[in-house]
């Protein structure tokens, strides 16, 4: 569905954010982008969107070049950015301005979506509280039915419930067509829905597996003594320790995301190779 | 649903499915809930509903009728019984002889309790409301 080619890309000349980096993601699927604040997270999704121009290297959206922005290109793509703008109207007006743009726009989608997310739709949507705001805008992004959709950080600033039914929606908008590719540091709020991990780290993808695969090879748990465990990554409390270990039994365990992400970005080598040996 | 930290999720999801059938709340012959339907009342990625409702298929406990959804079984109930059982008896029966083997309890002392158990259990497992553990 979205193959980046080599990407290389920066803002200035000096600093590359991302040097000869690769990455394929399939339709059907919910990615999940980590990566620390700054490594680029949204400068790369930025890239997928046609939204950034890469330096070398491409970015295609089901083999066409998503920089060329052609309207058959644009049209199948939707980026909910993390620092949204709306316009001073209800939701009513804004999809009869915008909704055309997306052939596959359903109204009673979205109208569906604002009332499961507890949004007035006719409310004029700048005099909203941000979250408010975020959440008319996931409304629409999802009702856009575009094949790629792409959101940063879309639980930032949504309320308890609102985050319940965020899980609920995204649940459901899911197709073997669709592919959605989420960026978060909040992984608690997506870690049951989030079914391949990508972690971007010092400008390349580090990590590029499924969960499902992710604990075939890696198993997590709270120990309180390590001893002649040879655990490959560790942290430590007064309680005892959080390990990650190779997976050498098969059996099963929850995969600690915070604790991955924290291995992953502090240098862990094997981890990494382990991650990406197929 | 709250999930175990210890076992995969569609592996909790299809026991969960297996209980429902188990207990009568799903009975034989009754279309099942689709998986999207379940991936958003669980709040799950669908992917994980699908994979369990393939274990359920391979283990013929539900049935796929092409184009009108999935159903339970007509002996989906015997089946999953079928399949519980053999766990039981590979993992579970030899996890409490070990412990009441440790603990000096013979199986005969066990026999009243065991009657007493059954007795109170009996009519919550006709209407359907087992409690089971």
């Amino acid at each position: 569905m979205i193959e980046i080619r080599d990407l290389s890309f920066g803002y200035n000349k000096q600093h590359l954010l991302f040097n000869n980096l690769n990455l394929q993601l399939e339709q059907g699927h919910i990615y999940g982008l980590l990566g620390k604040n700054g490594a680029g997270k949204s400068t790369l999704l930025k890239n997928m969107a046609g939204l950034a121009y890469p330096k070398r290297g491409k970015c295609l959206l089901r083999g066409h070049s998503v920089s060329g922005r052609p309207v058959s290109i644009l049209e199948e793509i939707y980026f909910l950015a993390e620092d949204i703008y709306v316009p001073s109207f209800t939701p009513s007006r804004f999809v009869a301005n915008t909704a055309e743009f997306y052939p596959k726009f359903s109204k009673s989608d979205f109208y569906s979506y604002l009332k499961a997310l507890d949004v007035d739709e006719n409310a004029v949507m700048n005099k909203q509280s941000f979250g408010q705001q975020k959440k008319a805008m996931i409304a629409f992004g999802l009702a856009t039915n575009t094949s790629l959709l792409i959101m940063d950080e879309p639980t930032n600033g949504l309320d308890i419930p609102s985050k319940v039914q965020f899980r609920k929606l995204i649940a459901s908008v899911l197709t073997d067509e669709r592919c959605i590719v989420i960026s978060t540091h909040q992984v608690r709020d997506l870690d049951s829905l989030i079914d391949t991990l990508l972690v971007l780290h010092e400008k390349e993808i580090l990590v590029n597996r499924a969960m499902d695969e992710v604990v075939e090879i890696l198993s997590f748990g709270f120990y309180t003594d390590t001893e002649g465990l040879k655990p490959l990554y560790e942290e430590k409390d007064m309680r005892g320790t959080n390990a990650i270990l190779e997976n050498t039994t098969g059996r099963f365990s929850k995969v600690d995301l915070e604790l991955l992400f924290n291995a992953i970005i502090c240098g862990n080598k094997k981890i990494v190779e382990l991650l990406k040996a197929s | 649903m709250d999930f175990k930290e210890n076992e995969p999720i569609y592996l909790q999801i299809a026991g969960s499915v297996s209980e429902n059938i188990l207990t009568g709340k799903w009975p034989p012959g009754e279309k099942i809930t689709s998986i999207r339907d379940l991936a958003i009342e669980l709040e799950v990625n669908p992917n994980t509903v699908n994979r369990a409702y393939e274990l359920l298929q391979n283990q013929e406990v539900i049935i796929n009728k092409r184009g009108m959804g999935l159903f339970v079984a007509a002996d989906g109930a015997a089946k999953i019984k079928t399949i519980r059982k053999e766990r039981f008896m590979q993992q579970e029966l030899p996890e409490f002889f070990r412990n009441i083997l440790l603990l000096d309890i013979e199986l005969n002392d066990l026999q009243s309790v065991y009657q007493l158990y059954k007795k109170e259990n009996k009519t919550n497992k006709e209407t359907g409301h087992e409690n089971e553990q």
